[in-house]
């Protein structure tokens, strides 16, 4: 049998006012070519990573003087470095001279990046120092147009190192707000507040960035996205408990709240829905190589203290959202970095307790041997189902006709929201306000041309 | 919490500690040398077998078999970084006991695991096949490349690197101890790594 539909209205085709975001960005819903059209992806590297505070490195990536790591903002290649004199600096990989990158590791330590091309060389405050045989020239080298061009504010919230392009930014803890609480929070549950980046699970997927950023406080798709992890967490068990089980029952109405900020920064908390009391943590964590055993030598050699050493080791109940390319969930520093309209990289770098203080002594290895355990679960049973998901978000949206992505839960339900003042919107965990608010702030960046002021050193 | 006696290591995970760690770091050093090479065409071609067959169970999806392979309390290692590292302080690409491998292909058999939704299909080239003696009699070194064919969802695209396996010599053969796989872009990001390596 076959039946014969009325067509459906189509919505208008609105790829050729790709410029008009009031067009494309709605309360209720946005355009696909946000995710599609590489015109817009180049204006974001502009108006959204030129425009705001971006991360670019964890200090403990470059401890010392001279240390450098490799980082991005936007797609501009950078060298973040702690330059001899101790100042971090975002240097632009890029030689003044014919624009050949000048570093071409990762990390290290080094006083000066030499252009592999032709010599010419730069102090690692981004000062030109020498260029092979100067005579051939009639110009002055000691101008700034040939030093390295560089990010010119860099600034590091406890460890956190931000940078921005835009001389009209706020100063970064304004940038942050109230996102700073979560940020705070999920410092000082560690030893001395301090933490240290060690390695990472690298992954990408064929998608644009903000699928990504989407997900990052999406409490709906838990329980569909991560069926089969929290299947696997849960094989052993009775009812379920481990992991992310308490998403499973009405996660709308339960204990996890979401919290959207200002400058489309957002928190989900997942800590209410764990019991307040030492070992809570470690109770819900899934089964990783060696839990039983160092789970055994702790209670043995830490009697008093064994359950708030284990909770270390365990994944912490938040995500927090710092846009665009930054998250913070678990014990994780996940960033984002655009590649292309669609191609992501996303490392979730995982973090060791270094205890400065020596305040857990004999258990920091245990710990943090627990701790790396524990962190590469979710990469690796977890995360790559969400990427197939964006992927697959990517594939659906090759059908133009219909072009409207939604982000509409929970919009005229007033009633599930709450205010908390300074600008924060509480609601449940399963709701897309977040969304609703990033995609304003998103809207109004891109429809604003920011301070693009890059700097050179001149003395 | 007992005495971590008997243990069965597909429940729980009492024999991975510190020594289990120092063990696998230490034997996974400095062991492929010339000097410890097994020239004898008969055991690399008893090793070379074996090697061929766990890539083909792979391939198969066979994973119960496949994990026969190894030994009770085993080790499956993918260092993060070329230089490999100590696990206990820095994150693998993946490691896992044998719970954890009977974890991944539990996960892989519900159904719902997207990233393999469809299932991938490969094809495992195993070459390059070198064997190297130990202290023990009883336990062999082996070294070996692979190149891994992957239709991702209609996606073709390739893994490669060398694997070392640890190998105790059984009555029947061999039963793998430990593997290190060393993917040559381990330190990069990379696309959907959800098959087993």
């Amino acid at each position: 049998m076959t039946t014969q539909q009325k067509p459906l209205p189509l919505e208008p085709i609105l790829s050729g006012r790709v410029h008009d975001f009031d067009a494309l960005v709605h309360e209720d819903k946005v355009h696909r070519s946000l995710y599609t059209d590489p015109a817009i992806f180049d204006l974001e590297m502009t108006r959204i990573f030129g425009a705001v505070w971006v991360f670019l490195a964890h200090e403990s990536q470059v401890p010392r003087p001279n240390d450098f790591v490799r980082a991005r903002l936007g797609l501009r290649p950078l060298i973040v470095v702690r330059d001899s004199n101790g100042v971090l600096r975002a240097l632009y990989n890029r030689c003044t001279h014919r624009g050949a990158t000048v570093c071409r590791q990762d990390r290290g330590s080094a006083k000066a990046f030499q252009c592999p091309y032709h010599g010419w060389t730069y102090l690692n405050t981004g000062k030109l120092s020498g260029v092979p045989w100067p005579e051939g020239y009639s110009c002055d080298f000691s101008r700034p147009e040939f030093n390295l061009m560089q990010v010119p504010r860099v600034e590091s919230y406890r460890g956190f190192v931000f940078g921005t392009l835009n001389a009209d930014a706020p100063a970064l803890t304004d940038y942050l707000g109230p996102v700073r609480r979560p940020l705070d929070e999920w410092l000082d549950r560690h030893p001395g507040g301090a933490l240290e980046v060690r390695e990472a699970n690298r992954l990408k997927f064929n998608g644009n960035w903000k699928l990504l950023y989407d997900n990052s406080c999406d409490g709906y798709h838990v329980v569909f996205s991560h069926r089969s992890l929290l299947m696997m967490e849960n094989r052993f068990q009775e009812g379920d408990g481990k992991g992310m089980s308490y998403y499973k029952d009405s996660p709308d109405t339960g204990p996890v709240k979401l919290y959207s900020f200002p400058n489309a920064h957002h928190f989900k908390d997942k800590r209410d829905a764990i019991p307040k009391r030492p070992g809570a943590l470690w109770e819900i964590e899934g089964l990783h190589p060696g839990m039983e055993h160092y789970e055994a030598a702790l209670r043995r050699d830490f009697p008093d203290r064994a359950d708030a050493l284990l909770d270390l080791a365990s994944s912490e109940p938040v995500n927090i959202n710092v846009f665009p390319n930054l998250h913070i969930l678990g014990n994780h520093i996940q960033v984002s970095e655009p590649l292309s309209v669609a191609e992501t990289a996303t490392t979730w770098y995982g973090t060791a307790v270094v205890d400065p203080d020596g305040e857990i002594g004999e258990a920091l290895g245990p710990i943090n041997a627990l701790r790396m355990r524990t962190q590469e679960q979710f990469p690796t049973f977890g995360e790559v189902d969400d990427l197939a998901n964006f992927e697959q978000i990517q594939a659906g949206l090759a059908a133009e006709e219909d072009a409207w992505i939604y982000m509409h839960r929970g919009l005229g339900l007033p009633e599930r929201y709450s205010a908390a003042g300074d600008g924060t919107t509480v609601g449940p965990a399963t709701d897309e306000v977040f969304m609703r608010d990033y995609m304003r702030v998103y809207r109004r960046l891109m429809q604003t041309e920011p301070a693009i002021a890059p700097t050179r050193e001149t003395a | 919490m007992g005495a971590p006696a008997a243990q069965d290591p597909s429940a729980s995970s009492y024999y991975v500690g510190d020594a289990f760690y120092r063990e696998l770091i230490e034997a996974f050093a400095d062991w492929d040398r010339d000097d410890l090479a097994i020239a004898e065409p008969a055991r690399r071609d008893a090793v070379r077998a074996f090697l061929e067959r766990e890539a083909r169970l792979l391939d198969q999806a066979r994973y119960e078999d496949w994990l026969a392979l190894y030994a009770p309390e085993c080790a499956y290692w993918i260092p993060g970084t070329p230089e490999r590292g100590d696990p206990r302080r820095e994150i693998t690409f993946a490691f896992h006991d044998r719970r954890q491998l009977e974890d991944r292909i539990f996960r892989l058999r519900t159904g719902y695991a997207w990233s393999q939704h469809p299932a991938s299909r490969t094809v495992r080239s195993v070459s390059n096949v070198e064997l190297f003696a130990t202290e023990s009699a009883h336990i062999v070194m082996a070294r070996s490349n692979f190149l891994i064919a992957e239709l991702l969802d209609g996606d073709l695209r390739h893994w490669a690197g060398w694997a070392g396996h640890r190998l105790q010599i059984t009555a029947d053969g061999y039963s793998i101890l430990a593997k290190q796989v060393n993917l040559i872009d381990c330190d990069r990001n990379v696309r959907n790594p959800s098959i087993a390596f």
